[in-house]
């Protein structure tokens, strides 16, 4: 209850209004962009989650005890584009902070996940396996990936608070 | 060929080429997977024909929605899932393949995504094309007008990249046979038949100035240095597993059952 739960409840909010705005304006961009013979950018405010962690690969990881939820960004799914596979690990297999776990393909390109954390995965997303585009429509709820069991919860302080986060993706978008 | 002389002074990083001709392309995709994920360098390689034809499936291709298996099987043409994303070709010797390995920072203008990095690509293929022919890239395909002669793929790993190109130098409308018609074609392809939407690249350029004017393109931001393939040293790296794979007959019977 309270502010974390208030929170979430915004998140969902703002995850339902993206999805009908992305919709709505892709349709429109490709449109565009078809008669134009260009390619479309989408170039959306990202949306940052306050409480999360976030890897400089464009992981976030929310923990809750000695347990970790693992998803990919919003500014990762905006930049990779429409996902249409994931690629799971076992439940049981051993993840390690900054090394790929799975992937994700969007049009043309698998891109590796990598994990924020260390640990054990004790249950994977499988509906990413008929619905891969929760993670472009909900990709800090559910579109999440996997969760683990930490092995080192000191590894948390390596990644970035919201905040920092926010502030690497405006400088690597205005390259 | 010799390191070029002012690219090398301007400071570019160094790219490594490898040239090649008939190489079977299963192994060139084993090559290139493992070059991405064990080597640090930034790499070019060009096969110059496949050695027999063969279908290259994107890594999460339904080979039941993609393949027509009753003439594959018919005639013994492999079937290979490959480790990067995107679409289906039927490759043969008439296939000219360029395939880019680069670390993130090497093009630290080009962010580690899909459409940065095939934006990228567009712009140098368009030099490459210069003055030569109606060059575009067109959603995510090379064209030239609204004609597909090139398909492309990437797999993007924490701190580097792959873009690798399939160009059709000439192809056989017999192995058109092969392929179904996907459920997801770019829009500019609207609803015209292989015929009518790819062509042929011989029609515009001789093959070795296609391979000359792409190396020389690269040569404008890296220091491209030609090595041999004997040359590339594994020997540091221990037994990895690929994500390249060959289909077994017994998976192509089985799609062709669900066909029939």
């Amino acid at each position: 209850m309270g502010v974390e739960s208030d929170e979430w409840k915004s998140v969902e909010r703002e995850e339902e209004k993206r999805g009908e705005m992305m919709a709505c304006r892709q349709l429109w961009a490709s449109r565009a962009a078809s008669y134009l013979r260009i390619s479309v950018f989408h170039r959306s405010f990202s949306h940052v989650v306050k409480d999360l962690k976030y890897a400089d690969s464009h992981e976030w990881v929310k923990v809750e005890g000695n347990s970790a939820t693992v998803g990919i960004t919003d500014h990762a799914q905006d930049h990779l584009g429409d996902v249409v596979y994931v690629e799971l690990p076992e439940v049981g297999a051993t993840v390690t902070q900054g090394d790929s776990f799975g992937a994700v393909e969007s049009v043309k390109a698998t891109s590796d996940i990598n994990s924020p954390v260390s640990g054990k995965v004790i249950e994977v997303n499988e509906e990413l396996n008929s619905s891969p585009a929760l993670v472009n429509s909900s990709p800090y709820k559910d579109g999440w990936i996997i969760k683990v069991d930490l092995s080192d919860s000191g590894e948390l302080n390596n990644l970035m608070d919201s905040e920092k986060y926010s502030k690497f993706c405006e400088e690597e978008d205005s390259h | 060929m010799a390191v070029m002389g002012k690219a090398k002074e301007a400071g570019l990083p160094l790219m490594k080429l490898v040239k090649l001709r008939g190489m079977p392309i299963l192994q060139q995709l084993h090559l290139e997977e493992r070059l991405l994920r064990t080597s640090s360098d930034n790499w070019c390689l060009i096969n110059d024909g496949t050695n027999s034809p063969a279908i290259v499936m994107g890594l999460s291709g339904k080979l039941s929605e993609l393949v027509e298996a009753k003439p594959v099987l018919r005639d013994c043409i492999p079937i290979i899932r490959r480790f990067t994303g995107g679409g289906t070709v039927v490759v043969d010797h008439d296939t000219i393949f360029v395939t880019l390995i680069c670390n993130k920072d090497a093009v630290p203008n080009v962010q580690p995504f899909p459409r940065s990095i095939m934006s990228w690509s567009g712009l140098l293929y368009s030099e490459v094309f210069e003055g030569l022919a109606d060059f575009h890239l067109r959603e995510n395909d090379y064209v030239f007008g609204d004609r597909k002669f090139g398909g492309n793929a990437q797999s993007i790993t924490k701190n580097r990249w792959i873009h690798h190109t399939s160009f059709l130098w000439n192809y056989e409308v017999k192995n058109m046979c092969y392929l179904k018609l996907p459920a997801k074609a770019p829009q500019y392809r609207l609803t015209r038949s292989h015929m009518d939407f790819i062509c042929r690249m011989k029609e515009y350029l001789p093959r070795s100035e296609f391979i000359e004017r792409t190396i020389k393109a690269l040569g404008s931001q890296f220091s491209v240095k030609s090595i041999s393939l004997e040359s590339i040293d594994f020997s540091s790296v221990s037994e990895y597993v690929h994500t390249t794979k060959l289909l077994t007959e017994q998976e192509i019977q089985e799609t062709c059952t669900i066909q029939t």
